[in-house]
């Protein structure tokens, strides 16, 4: 397959053709960030003063060192790091939790079990965004607003994952659950010893998926945290726009848009492979 | 399909379960609960007291000039949306699949934007078309156009749309880059053979054989597109001008919040539920079918 040339792949210009079209798009996509990065290491003055320059300035230090030390409202790497417990929060609680219950709908037969697994589904249907005010209120009352529980906890139940897992576990051979009986192991030590091993590649393809599910959080931040200091980045740049008419620090805002973005791009491209692993599993 | 070999126990698979059911229980089914309820009644303005309107306020809703708006809005959101996304997806997807190399690397570059948050894709397409410094907008002032999506109505549409399908690229084109990939090359230079050029067998063969690929785009797409924009949204329009942005799932989030009026924002978050209810039906539906293949 390799080496084959097929009669219908272009050579010369319908290949040079494909590649212009491809590079087009590329631009496309990549215009938008370019210049973000461009605003983030030039003056202010250079953008309030339109057109911004295409080439990147020399207050790359200047410009990311304010944003990370200082900020606008709470320093950048302060929101950076509720970013990081915000996102591995969600990402291994749901990966914990959901390996757990797959566990016990799996391999045990218990009163209940249907509905648990009813109830887990129906998960699916209720978006943090359709439930906004209520799911509020709960936090609310547990004293969640403004901590790390309020950020992670309601967030950290997973249809998804709990699926995922079910499948797999499914597909694991019987000989070994029945080897472990033999062997008089007890359930525990067969899900540690055995199954959390061989469920190594599910869990870091989800775990992609998940972190970035975590990183990019707008909604909930928004509403569950109003000390700048408790803000993640996403949700922290919005708040770095001055109310009112006056100019915005741009170079502050690009700056911290692209450190937003960069947790999450390595994450994504350097496991790609599990990446669309995960992505295509966790839709099937 | 059952496991034939299980374990013996009671307690424990309830204890292995709990931190699940306790979560979903606590956050998701009481607040949807609450949800319903709360829209069965109205508060007093003193907030003291709530008042049993029974569908009240579903009727005042839905003969709410603003909310049919809304819905007009985001049906015309989501589909644009949709259509954007999928369709720069699928003409990239096309022209990769007919790279025998490098295709890899334009696949690494063009996942980007997926790791881009909808609130970050906001402020960067915000930048690009701010009224005052924006560079698209000084080039198009230099055409002789004066951009202002703060005041047009169709140009702060035409952005939110822009901004959201941006980032839902990769998405899309990943999907289709796959189910392109899965087609048979026997097939294809079955038909090059027969004659038939790329448009004639693109239209009758890879399209046709695409369907299930795209029909499930379509389905995600609209569910991304009606929960997962908030960010673009509240980031460069804040629903407006004149509520010309306003979809579904930002009027629940101002209404509740910032217009405090609690009795229609959770009528609006149970008809939101129907809505997601029936989208995830449809998806599930759909799974159901491929599983069969």
């Amino acid at each position: 397959m390799a080496e084959q040339t097929g009669m219908v792949e272009k050579r010369g210009l319908g290949l040079w053709l494909t590649h212009l079209g491809l590079i087009i798009g590329v631009a496309f996509i990549f215009f938008p960030i370019w210049l973000a990065f461009v605003a983030s290491t030039v003056e202010n003055q250079d953008i309030i003063r339109p057109p911004m320059p295409v080439w990147p300035g020399d207050q790359f230090m200047e410009n990311y060192g304010r944003a990370l030390t200082a900020g606008i409202n709470a320093p950048v790497a302060v929101m950076l790091w509720n970013s990081l417990i915000m996102a591995m929060g969600i990402a291994l609680g749901k990966i914990a939790i959901s390996l757990l219950s797959a566990f016990a709908i799996v391999y045990f037969r218990f009163p209940g079990r249907q509905l648990f697994f009813w109830l887990i589904f129906l998960t699916l249907m209720l978006p943090v965004e359709v439930r906004i005010v209520p799911t509020y209120e709960v936090a609310a009352n547990f004293g969640m607003l403004n901590s790390y529980q309020g950020l992670i906890l309601p967030l950290v139940a997973s249809a998804t994952a709990t699926f995922l897992f079910r499948q797999f576990f499914m597909t694991v051979p019987d000989e070994l659950a029945e080897a472990a009986r033999v062997d008089g192991a007890r359930p525990m030590r067969f899900f540690f010893d055995i199954l959390l091993p061989m469920s190594r590649t599910n869990i870091a393809a989800l775990f992609v998926i998940l972190f970035i599910y975590g990183w990019n959080q707008y909604l909930w931040p928004l509403l569950i945290t109003t000390d700048p200091e408790m803000n993640t980045i996403v949700m922290g740049i919005k708040q770095m726009f001055p109310s009112g008419d006056d100019f915005a620090h741009w170079p502050t805002i690009m700056a911290t848009s692209i450190l937003a973005m960069i947790p999450p791009i390595l994450v994504v491209i350097g496991m790609q492979k599990m990446f669309i692993r995960g992505l295509v599993e966790s839709e099937k | 399909m059952e496991k034939r070999v299980t374990f013996k126990g009671l307690w424990l698979p309830l204890l292995l379960i709990l931190p699940q059911i306790a979560v979903t229980v606590v956050f998701f089914f009481y607040p949807a609960g609450q949800a319903i309820w709360q829209s069965l009644f109205i508060p007093d303005p003193f907030g003291l007291s709530m008042q049993w309107v029974g569908l009240g306020n579903f009727e005042y809703l839905l003969s709410d000039p603003y909310y049919r708006t809304s819905f007009v809005t985001t049906a015309v959101f989501s589909i644009l949306v949709t259509v954007v996304s999928m369709a720069v997806a699928l003409y990239l997807a096309v022209l990769a699949d007919r790279l025998i190399k490098g295709s890899g690397a334009y696949r690494t570059l063009l996942i980007w934007p997926y790791a881009v948050a909808p609130a970050v894709a906001g402020v960067l397409w915000l930048f690009m078309f701010n009224t005052r410094v924006g560079v698209v907008t000084w080039y198009l002032g230099q055409l002789g156009y004066d951009w202002n999506h703060v005041l047009n109505e169709e140009e702060a549409m035409g952005l939110v749309v822009v901004a959201s399908a941006w980032g839902r690229i990769s998405y899309n084109f990943l999907f289709f880059l796959a189910g392109l990939q899965a087609i048979p090359k026997s097939v294809i230079e079955a038909a090059a053979i027969d004659g038939a050029h790329f448009w004639t067998r693109f239209r009758t063969i890879v399209f046709p054989l695409l369907s299930p690929t795209t029909f499930f785009l379509l389905v995600v797409n609209i569910i991304y597109a009606f929960f997962e924009t908030f960010g673009v949204i509240h980031t460069i329009t804040s629903g407006g001008p004149q509520q010309a942005t306003t979809i579904l799932v930002y009027k629940v989030y101002s209404d509740g919040f910032v217009g405090q009026d609690l009795g229609s924002s959770a009528a609006q978050s149970v008809i939101l539920l129907v809505i997601v209810s029936i989208l995830t039906v449809v998806q599930f539906k759909y799974i159901e079918r491929r599983v069969h293949y």
